[in-house]
Parts: structure tokens; sequence; C-alpha cells
């Protein structure tokens, strides 16, 4: 027997769907290894969200009162559960705190421990996790001694809802004195403009190649001559720096899209960024670096200075449109 | 206070980076340099240090790594580390991520750092994880990608982004904090600074001097196995168009958009 243990995380009263990927496929695994699959939550969950989870295939939900967004305090709650029940292997849906959480239990529990995991089989009825290493250039099996935690990459698990239902059972766990010494003073603030990127059928993206924010410019003036649903998207690094808003963001943590056409400027196509847009049905890139990763995963891809190139491709786009 | 870096040695990003298929682990031969990410985590403690907030007695530059890892010492302190120390023990070898941070914790410990900085990721490595790991063993709070920390006395207040938006955290110290890489434009090494860098003190350590249990680590202690190597599913590769002539350029892309009706 083995049994499953994943992590949902919520925020204002929902699961994230990346969590909701992972209770899926923990059940999928879990009637294949002879086991069961279980989640974990911890914080302020009703009755009835956390029984929620059961529609996707777990039949025990485990609640624990501990602070939320933060790693640490469920790294002791998962810890106590999977030495007082037994689970074999514990299992993360894509996101931050997935990663935190999962290598900290490792240490905790002397797991073997593998992220960025796109899928797991199951092998001799042992779970074997397989990730994409060196830019994707390789995928390693990883196979685990005793006790193991898998980490998945964003989108990698679909969700699926069976009808089930779950018990939910309130568990007692003491935090260590060191898993309260990080507080949470302000979580999930909204940097910059609200807009939507989700909704767009063409995406112009942005990345550290438009040099500054004022770079930006030239990414929505292509985006004006396509017209129609078009929007500006960008990557991180520019959000982080503070060039364009948050909600535009793609990638890892922001926003998964997959639009008809995906143009990116000056972006250098980190696994990151790319787990967020590998589905649109056409990418084209411009990059000055022959080298960069993302020309791996485009259908057009134009090496040369965006500062060049963006201008007229704007102007050829609206006198098409005129013409 | 005093600060650890921890910083590690990688291929060139120039190079390919392979895998060996006989011992499964990365090809370390070609050309290597100190992992991109880490240089801004050793400028973010060159930062503390010229805040003047605190008062930074030391900053120590950390690797584990064979021989050549002596090379990413010289460069960290070369970018403002005082000393550094270096981890080499053949029973380290294959080390899984558990086991790389069980060792890192270990000669932290040895050291008793008020702050450990580190990179986001190993540009060969990409575990994202290695900060988390160390702190559990150090019995310390944690955080990973800040990209902004004000530093007090007994405290650090971070921002980083994670799922739902920017998060602020405030933090104890001791702590153990990866930085992301806007949090800083780290600086280029002065010349007089290059060459000083071999002259600043190094500690070569072995498992046994800072108490590892060599159980724990190398391709034996690892939790985790890999193998059975395989290559991904490749995609059609795409149309590639070198920008010579740009108004040339620009009409290719516009016929290649109107092909699929993207305009
Ligand atoms: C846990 C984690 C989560 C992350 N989450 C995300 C996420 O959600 N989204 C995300 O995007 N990233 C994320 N990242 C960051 C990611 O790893 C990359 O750092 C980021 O995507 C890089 O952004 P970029 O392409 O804009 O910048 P860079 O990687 O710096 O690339 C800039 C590119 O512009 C090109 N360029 C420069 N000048 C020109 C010019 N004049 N003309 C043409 N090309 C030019 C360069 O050749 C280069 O390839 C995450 C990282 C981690 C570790
Ligand atoms: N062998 C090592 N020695 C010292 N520091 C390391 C080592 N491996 C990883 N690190 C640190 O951990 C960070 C994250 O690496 P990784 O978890 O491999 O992506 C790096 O940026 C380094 O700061």
């Amino acid at each position: 027997m083995a049994d499953i243990l994943v992590y949902a995380l919520h925020y204002e009263g929902a699961f994230n769907k990346n969590s909701l990927g992972a209770v899926s496929e923990a059940a999928n695994l879990a009637s294949q290894i002879g086991g069961e699959a279980h989640a974990v939550v911890v914080g302020d969950v009703s009755d009835d969200l956390a029984g929620q989870l059961g529609n996707y295939g777990v039949s025990k939900v485990f609640r624990a009162e501990a602070p939320e967004g933060l790693a640490q305090p469920v790294i002791d709650v998962m810890a106590k559960i999977m030495s007082d029940q037994g689970h074999q292997y514990a299992l993360f849906g894509g996101g931050l705190l997935g990663f935190e959480i999962g290598a900290g239990l490792a240490a905790r529990l002397g797991a073997g421990v593998t992220m960025e995991v796109t899928q797991v089989n199951v092998v001799d009825g042992r779970l074997a996790a397989e990730r994409p290493i060196l830019g994707d250039s390789s995928i390693s099996t990883s196979t685990y001694k005793d006790k193991g935690i898998i980490i998945g990459r964003l989108n990698a698990f679909e969700s699926k809802e069976t009808g089930g239902s779950a018990t939910v059972e309130d568990v007692q766990v003491e935090l260590s004195p060191f898993s309260t010494k990080a507080k949470m003073i302000q979580r999930g603030e909204q940097r910059g403009a609200d807009v939507d990127i989700e909704g767009a059928d063409i995406l112009v993206a942005g990345g550290r190649g438009l040099g500054k924010a004022e770079g930006f410019e030239l990414a929505e003036e292509l985006a004006k001559a396509f017209g129609g649903n078009t929007a500006v998207a960008a990557t991180r690094a520019v959000v982080d720096a503070g060039w364009y808003p948050y909600a535009a963001q793609i990638g890892q943590t922001g926003k998964t899209v997959a639009p008809k056409l995906y143009l990116a400027a000056g972006i250098s196509g980190a696994i990151q960024h790319k787990v967020g847009m590998q589905s649109s049905e056409n990418i084209v890139a411009i990059n000055k670096d022959a080298n960069a990763p993302i020309f791996e995963f485009s259908d057009l891809g134009i090496v040369g200075d965006l500062n060049k190139i963006l201008p007229k491709l704007t102007e050829a786009i609206k006198a098409k449109k005129g013409g | 206070m005093k600060i650890c870096v921890l910083v590690k040695e990688v291929p060139d990003a120039a190079v390919d980076k392979r895998i060996n298929p006989q011992t499964g682990r990365l090809d370390r031969s070609g050309e290597r340099n100190l992992n991109p990410y880490d240089t801004h985590a050793i400028e973010a403690a060159m930062q503390i240090r010229e805040g003047g907030t605190v008062e930074v007695e030391e900053i120590v530059a950390v690797t584990m790594g064979p021989d050549t890892a002596v090379r990413a010492l010289h460069k960290a302190v070369s970018l403002g580390a005082d000393r550094s120390v270096h981890l080499s023990d053949e029973a380290l070898a294959g080390s899984d991520v558990a086991a790389t941070g069980y060792a890192l914790a270990k000669v932290l410990e040895s050291e008793s750092p008020d702050l450990v900085l580190l990179g986001q990721q190993s540009d060969d490595g990409e575990c994202y994880t290695i900060g988390a790991v160390v702190a559990d063993h150090l019995q310390m709070p944690s955080l990973t990608q800040v990209i902004k920390m004000d530093v007090s006395h007994g405290s650090l207040r971070c921002e980083r982004q994670a799922e739902y938006g920017y998060d602020t955290v405030e933090v104890e110290t001791p702590a153990v904090i990866s930085v992301g890489d806007a949090i800083n434009e780290p600086r280029y090494p002065s010349l007089k600074a290059i060459m000083g860098a071999k002259k600043k003190p190094l500690d070569a350590k072995t498992t046994g001097d800072v108490g590892i249990d060599a159980s724990k680590v190398g391709g034996d202690g690892s939790a985790v196995s890999c193998g059975d190597f395989k290559a991904p599913p490749q995609k059609a590769g795409g149309t590639i168009i070198e920008d010579e002539d740009t108004n040339e350029t620009v009409e290719k892309i516009v016929a290649w958009l109107d092909e699929r009706k993207l305009i």
C-alpha cells in the first residue's frame, strides 16, 4: 500500500488550478499503485471548500491551522501527516510554494525530490517522475529509494472532476520555532494596471530586450496595428523591473495563455516563461541572439534587432490592413 | 552581521550542456564560470554592507564542487567577498539536491552566519530549491525569489512575486534568502580586485572537517536516482530569418502571418 499526499493551495476561497491538477493526478496514480490519494490544506478553509477536493479524486482532506502563503508552516504540517499516516509520496502542482515546500519536506524526511516534473509513470508499482533538464534538451527519470516528493511543472497535470466526495479531518500540528519567524505582511499585491491577456487572440509579448519601460511603446504600437482582440504581455523580468503591469505577465507565477498568435520581442524563452505560452497556435520570436532558447520552440524566428524591426513591422501591418 | 553567499561553478552558457551517458551526470568538461544568478546574491551582500543600516563584518563565499570550483570562488571574491570556503570531497560526487543542501548546511553551520544568500537558480541544475533544503537543516526561516530586501537589526523586509501577486514578508534573522535576478544589477569587478582575489583566504574543507555524515551524500547517499535519459519529443523546427535587409525581413514576416490569416 502506498498513499500519496497532495498539497492544495488556495487563495480567496478557491483552489489553485495547478493544485487541482495535482489532486487529479495523485488520485489516478494512487489507483495504479493500490493506495489512496489524500489532500492537505492549511489555514482558513471551510468544510465545503475542503470537501470540493473529493470531486477531483481524493478520499480524505487533512486540514491544519497554520499561516497561509509561506512554505515552512506547510512543511511542518505535511511532515507530521506523512510520518503519522505513512504516506509514501507527496505531490505538488507547478508553482512557487510547491518548490519551497517540496524541497524543505525532502530535507525534513530524508526523501528524494524531483522538480519541474512533466509526467509521472508507474513502474513496478512505484512512481517514476520524468523531468526535462538542461534547457529541455533531455528528459531524465527519477526513482526513489524510499519516500518520493514530486513537484510538477506548471500545467503538467490536468484536473478531472470525478463526482466523488471526501471526508475532512482536522489535524493539530505544532509548528517548528523557525517556521513562525517569517510573517506575511501583505499578500497578492497587484502591481500596475489590471489588463486582460487571457482573452486575447493575438499577444505581442515584450521582454528585457525592449531595453527600458518606454520600449514597451514599440510593442503597444504593434498591438494597435494588429487591432481587434490584441493585447500586450510581458516576462517576469520586466514586470519585476516595474516596466509593465503584473497582470500582463506570462509564465510560472503569471498567466497561462494560448492565443492564435504569440509574438515575442526581446524575450529569451526561459522555461518559466515557456510553460505559460507553449500552447499558443503560432509562435513568432524576434531576438538578436541566434542562440536564444525561444528559437527552439518558435514557428517563425527572426534573428535581428527589435528596434529596427518592430517599427517597420508596425507600418507594414498598418499598410496591409489599410489596403 | 556575517553573511555567507552560496556560489556555484556552472558550464559557461555558451557551451552546450550535456549528460554523460556513461555516468548519467553532467558532462563537466569545457569552459566553466561562476553561476550568473549568484552574482546577484554577492551584489545583494555588498549593498547591505554599503547601505550602512547594519554593520557587515564579513562576507564569505561558500561552494561545494570539484577542484575547478576554486575559480568560481575567486570570481566571487573579486566581486566583493572577503574570503571563501571550498567544500570538496570525492564522497560528494553525484549528490542530489537534498544531499547537496545537507552538505552545504553543514559547512554553513561551521560558519554561523546571520544571513545566508544564494542565487535563484543554478544555470545547470535549475532546481530553485537548495535554499529551502539548507534552511530546513539550519532551522532558519527562508524565502526564495526575493527581489527587494530591506535590512534592519534582527530582521529583513522582503518582497517577492508568488502565485497571486507580490508578497511582502518580514523575516527574522538568521535566515536563508535566495534572491531573484531582478534584485540588483551586479557590478563588474575592478582589475585590482581580480588580481587580488587569489590572495584572499580560501579554506578547503572535506566532509570530515564539517561533520558531514558520508552515508547521506554522494550518489549512494542520495534518496533519488536519475537515469534513463531520453530526448524530448521534437517539435518540427521553425523557419528562421536572419535580418539583413529589414524591409525584406518585414515583408517575409507579413507574408508568413498573412498565409496563416493572422492579419
Ligand atoms: C521560480 C521562478 C519563477 C519564474 N516565473 C516566471 C514567470 O512567471 N514568467 C516569466 O516570464 N519568467 C519567470 N521567471 C524568470 C525566467 O527564468 C526568466 O528570467 C525571464 O523569463 C527572462 O525574461 P526576459 O526574456 O525578458 O529576459 P532575458 O532572459 O534577459 O532575455 C532578454 C532577451 O532579449 C534579447 N535582446 C536584447 N536586446 C535585443 C534587441 N535590441 N533586439 C532583439 N532582441 C534583443 C536578448 O538576446 C535576450 O535573449 C521565473 C523564474 C523562476 C526561477
Ligand atoms: N554546489 C553548490 N555549491 C554552492 N552553492 C550552490 C550549489 N548548488 C547550488 N547552489 C546555490 O543554490 C542556488 C540555487 O541552485 P539550484 O537549486 O541548483 O537551482 C544557486 O544559485 C547557488 O547559489
